[in-house]
């Protein structure tokens, strides 16, 4: 399982840092080398990355134009706002965090040509980014190419494990599973009814509530897909009251949430009363911002962390958030999970003693991190995180109350026997 | 699929799906009303209507918000106010892009829908540095959720009551614009001739201003409606605005009768295909139907007999 | 061809090595693999624009479904090159190893008989340019043949690019849904995702165009050339002239699907994927505004105008993420209402004024405004003589002459 690369990947790379290492072993040997705090560069960076005596260049990468803006907002200013504490502590190995922001602009070449810029051009140490599945895609070739570290905040569908990407939200399973157990055994759930956006995740995801439901000996009633932007849900609706299903397992994205949920409600299904009860892994806190508290009341969500957790870590990280970005602000899973990425960045470089890809990739499974928000998390052997999954129940006021969680962590598991 | 449900489950479950049809017709048709008349009275393809409707979302939100903080005692019917404010910016803002933008380009409608798709763009990225990337949540008034339970099984939504109620109201009203007033002689004698509505004495220019006003006041109204139903965000209306072009197009460009029965037809058979078939598929299967249809009668359902 | 025909005039000759030295000479010199690669992306549009040219700067015909024929071809050779990564040793993990990824993720156990013939190469190259023509043939002959122009024509194609969006997304076994088909890595063996392949596909890519370049002017030149032209301006004369019209605008659309599947194709080879989004409605408006923007009735235009949004979009996105919407709708309105033929329209009118200004120097006219046959002949005017509006110079004075009678109408 574990994912490791052995030797330089190329001869150009090998190259550059044959040279990279030659030039700073150079300015080492001068003088003002050995500056107050931190080991000397030629140690820690072999490869020629974007790294001074006093800064080292991160890059991230999300789009903050086009549809997704609304999405991947959040994911950039928990990204700044761990940046800015990780400073504020004394850098990482003695030098300060340096970020370079660069738009995808909701178009995933847009991705591709800005990663490869932040890679070849910039040389950044590593790139916090991408939000939808689509964008990762694109931009993993690139990373793959280039020897780069992409954190990857947003729980997705699986089927991956690369070398060059922590995963530092859910894969579908750990999500999932723990989900349907709970509403199986402490609601009494016999059927199920689908319901997605159409795309791979919400499609993968379902294939593997199916499964997992079927397992159970119980039954999916009904499965839809609508594309992304849909408005109309009014004829699902009424597809939903005909086959009176005890869950409905959403996961709408994006605009659709809005329509749907409000929808819902107009037409007479309360989910307070928990026949059907609504069982959603698409709606964090930010998207409940646009549907409406009142419109979303009772549903539960299934998600590793929700804004109200509590813990001391979590109180300080809203408050940081907060005071940072505006105390109007919430902060959902995904928000949480960009959050973790530049801490796992940091412990893994200090661990290795150097910001050099290949041995922060070394060096990164097991690190664990105990002020993470959403509790203690590690990372596994294949780059994803084990975490605790919770189900939340949706309140009026835009929060979600906790109403379960996991004991142990959910061990991450990208390709589930069985389930494909 | 219908074994195991009784006469009168399936009854109700047919009630309902008809009152979905006709709510997605409503909304049809005021998605299409305005840009039905801007379209088919003045030739314009206007790309940013849907961007006129998000404005009038926006307006309403701002109503909400102001209201729910300094007069929560006008909380129940701020909506209506909403709506008329919505109809006043999207009105004045269309009325400035025609003065600024689109009189320049009567002679060439291509170069239009390049203009307008322009302004598209800015007004998403205004938008979007005004309000933020995120959607907004409209609070709404309570009356208007929830539902009317007609019997056990049909449940009715208040709010898509409201919309159909409010697309009778708005449809009247263009009607009697365009066939009772005298702007509507003038409109309609611009469209016909437009040297000789000149010489008879009618402003043209202020006559095409005010239409082009109108159209997107309606946009204003049909987006302050939609946020009961939708989201409000930056770019939500890029989503409206195919659908749109097409149920006017269907319709027959420059009639308002056509633009409902198209609005009709379209919402129907979406609703019907999207209650047997998924949702993608059925969304696929009516636009091809469409699409088909138009290759076989290009002027649409109904068109005006006029001598090229 | 008749006696007299020249494919090129001595100053359109001038422009098109000007253009090959900038695209083989001075990119290559100047700038990095990286940055050639994705003027390399660029120029791939600038098939789509060129096409858009004779289409509709010379046929008259705005098509907004140009994304369609693009990504048609973009898939073609996706799919080839998909299946070639997808060996079944590559594969192995996969339940059923030797089918694309995407494909297995979605309980695929077979390739899909449509896949099958893109496990060759020649027939990948055929049925890349040939699939969208055809399509577009078939949208032509339904529309033209029933005389459906203009906006009408502009809407349906728009729809056409929206539900092709949909069906590949919501067929994602087949198509790889919304991710589109990704991790390409090599055609026939060779790796095209180096350096050096990226460096001899741009090459490629430029050399493809230039030839498309010399097959567009031929056309314009040809005699269908001028009858589109005619067309464009007063389509009942020329039907009365006994011209099937519908048949030479079935062609030249269905040419201009051509470019734009090779421009679709050459896209894939270099970017390394395609999805959905080169396919929807706002791509293909975006590329006609890479027409618009160059100049919808020069072909050098075209590429220019490719080269400089596509180049504009990039740096303006680099150094102000949040501003470049407005920069971008502010030059679409610009183009349009200032200049609406274009890059290639300001250059004409300079360099006319500035010929003229030579000329008028000695007489002591420093300030001479431009002579009345420079863009400011009412469109009416030029409408009077239609057999005068074949001719290529006055082509330019054909549109939005009225902007300057100061009145919407006349």
């Amino acid at each position: 399982m574990s994912v490791e690369r052995a030797g330089p990947r190329n001869f150009r790379s090998a190259l550059r840092r044959t040279v990279g290492a030659a030039l700073l072993a150079a300015v080492a040997l001068g003088p003002l080398a050995a500056q107050a705090g931190g080991p000397p560069t030629a140690k820690v960076n072999t490869t020629g990355l974007a790294v001074t005596d006093d800064t080292v260049k991160v890059g991230i990468l999300h789009s903050v134009t086009g549809t997704m803006a609304i999405s991947e907002t959040g994911s950039v200013q928990a990204e700044k706002l761990a940046i800015k504490q990780i400073n504020d502590m004394g850098g990482v190995l003695g030098r300060k965090v340096e970020f370079i922001q660069e738009d995808g602009a909701s178009d995933w070449p847009t991705f591709a040509e800005k990663a490869k810029k932040l890679l070849v051009n910039d040389k950044v140490a590593a790139v916090f980014g991408c939000w939808t599945s689509a964008s990762r895609k694109a931009v993993l070739p690139v990373f793959e190419q280039y020897n780069g570290m992409l954190y990857y905040p947003t729980f997705y569908e699986g089927l991956e494990m690369s070398p060059d990407v922590i995963y530092t939200g859910q894969e579908a399973t750990q999500q999932i599973i723990a989900g349907i157990d709970w509403v199986v055994k402490n609601k009494g759930a016999k059927t199920f009814y689908l319901l997605g956006s159409d795309y791979i995740w919400p499609r993968t995801s379902n294939k593997i509530a199916r499964k997992h439901i079927e397992k159970l000996g119980l039954k999916v009633v009904g499965e839809e897909y609508y594309p992304l932007g849909h408005t109309q849900f009014n004829s699902v609706i009424n597809k939903i009251k005909l086959k009176r299903p005890d869950v409905i397992y959403a996961i709408v994205v994006g605009g659709s949430n809005v329509a749907f949920y409000k929808q819902l409600k107009a037409a007479g299904i309360d989910m307070t009363k928990e026949k059907p009860l609504l069982l959603t892994i698409s709606v964090t806190e930010d998207e409940i911002r646009g549907i409406g508290g009142e419109n979303i009341v009772g549903a539960y969500a299934v998600m590793k962390y929700f804004q109200s957790l509590d813990n001391p870590n979590n109180k300080k990280f809203v408050k940081a958030f907060k005071d940072m970005w505006g105390q109007d602000m919430v902060i959902g899973d995904v928000t949480q999970a960009a959050y973790l990425g530049p801490w796992l960045w940091k412990a893994a470089v200090e661990k290795a003693g150097s910001f050099d890809i290949d041995a922060v990739r070394k060096a990164s499974p097991g690190i664990e991190l105990k002020t993470a928000p959403e509790g203690y998390v590690r990372i596994h052997p294949n780059h994803h995180l084990w975490s605790k999954t919770r189900v939340g129940q949706a309140q009026a006021n835009g929060q979600y109350k906790l109403v379960y969680e996991t004991k142990e962590l959910v061990e991450p598991n990208p390709f589930p026997k069985g389930y494909q | 699929m219908f074994d195991s449900y009784s006469a009168s489950e399936l009854g109700a479950i047919f009630a309902m799906q008809g009152f979905a049809g006709l709510s997605l017709f409503s909304v049809f048709v005021l998605m299409a009303l305005g840009l039905a008349i801007i379209f088919g009275q003045m030739g314009v393809i206007n790309m940013a209507h849907g961007e006129f409707m998000i404005l009038g979302a926006y307006v309403t939100y701002l109503c909400s918000h102001l209201v729910e903080n300094y007069a929560p005692g006008l909380f129940g019917v701020y909506f209506f106010g909403a709506m008329i404010l919505a109809f006043l910016a999207s009105g004045a803002l269309g009325m400035l892009v025609e003065w600024a933008l689109i009189r320049h380009l009567y002679k060439r409608p291509l170069d239009t829908l390049l203009a307008t798709w322009g302004l598209s763009l800015i007004l998403q990225q205004l938008y979007r540095s005004v309000f933020g990337a995120r959607e907004v949540g409209v609070t709404l008034p309570d009356w208007l959720m929830g539902s009317f339970n007609l019997t056990d099984m049909i449940e009715v939504p208040i709010n898509g009551v409201f919309v159909m109620g409010l697309t009778i109201l708005i449809t009247l009203g263009v009607y009697l614009m365009m066939f009772r007033s005298s702007w509507g002689k003038q409109v309609r004698a611009v469209v016909q001739n437009r040297t000789m509505a000149g010489a008879v004495g009618i402003n043209t220019e202020m006559t095409d201003r005010l239409t082009f006003g109108i159209g997107c006041g309606i946009a204003g109204v049909a987006g302050a409606a939609f946020t009961m139903i939708g989201s409000t965000g930056p770019t939500a209306g890029q989503l409206y605005i195919v659908d749109t072009f097409l149920v006017v197009v269907f319709g027959g460009a420059a009639s308002l009768l056509g633009t409902i029965a198209s609005a009709f037809t379209i919402s129907q058979a979406q609703s019907t295909l999207e209650f047997f078939l998924s949702g993608s598929m059925a969304k696929v299967f009516t636009l091809l139907t469409v699409v088909g249809i138009l290759m076989l009668r290009p002027q649409g359902l109904f068109s005006l007999k006029v001598r090229k | 061809m008749k006696s007299g025909f020249t494919l090129y005039t001595r100053k359109e000759l001038i422009s098109l090595l000007i253009l090959a030295a900038l695209i083989f000479l001075v990119f290559p010199a100047v700038l990095d693999v990286f940055r050639l690669n994705l003027v390399g992306k660029y120029l791939t549009y600038a098939f789509v624009a060129v096409g858009l040219v004779l289409c509709w700067g010379y046929g008259g015909i705005l098509s907004l479904g140009q994304g369609l024929f693009f990504g048609l071809g973009g898939y073609g050779m996706a799919m080839f090159l998909k299946l070639e990564a997808s060996t079944p040793e590559a594969t192995k993990i996969q339940s059923t190893p030797g089918i694309p990824d995407f494909m297995d993720w979605n309980q695929l156990t077979a390739l899909p008989g449509f896949w099958q013939p893109f496990h060759s190469f020649p027939l990948t190259l055929v049925l890349m340019i040939a699939v969208p023509t055809a399509f577009a043939w078939l949208i032509g002959v339904a529309m033209f043949k029933r005389r459906v122009g203009g906006v009408y024509f502009a809407i349906i194609t728009q729809a056409l690019a929206a539900i092709l969006t949909v069906l590949i997304i919501g067929q994602q076994g087949y198509t790889g849904g919304v991710n589109g088909i990704t991790d390409l890595r090599t055609l026939l063996g060779w790796d095209i995702r180096t350096d050096s392949a990226k460096f001899i596909l741009y090459f490629v890519n430029g050399g493809l165009l230039m030839a498309a370049l010399v097959a567009c002017q031929f056309v314009r030149k040809s005699k269908v050339g001028r009858l589109l032209v005619a067309m464009r301006d007063k389509e009942d004369r020329v039907r009365f002239s006994g011209y099937d019209v519908a048949n030479f605008k079935i062609f030249i659309f269905c040419f201009a699907a051509a470019l734009c599947a090779i421009g679709g194709a050459m896209f894939t080879l270099q970017v390394g994927f395609m999805s959905p989004s080169f396919v929807g409605i706002v791509p293909s408006i975006e590329m006609v505004i890479f027409c618009a923007v160059g100049g919808r009735l020069s072909l050098f235009g075209a590429v220019y105008g490719a080269l400089l949004v596509n180049w504009a979009k990039t740096s303006l996105s680099e150094s102000f993420p949040e501003l470049w919407l407005f920069a971008m709708g502010g030059l679409f309105i610009a183009v349009v209402l200032a200049f609406p033929n274009g890059l290639a329209g300001v250059y004409d009118s300079v360099a006319s004024r500035i010929g003229k200004r030579r000329a008028a120097a000695p007489e002591g006219a420093p300030d001479a405004p431009p002579a009345p046959s420079d863009l400011a002949v009412p469109a009416a005017a030029a409408h009077r003589q239609p057999a005068a509006a074949a001719k290529d110079d006055e082509e330019r004075l054909l549109l939005g002459g009225d902007r300057f009678l100061g009145k919407p109408a006349s």
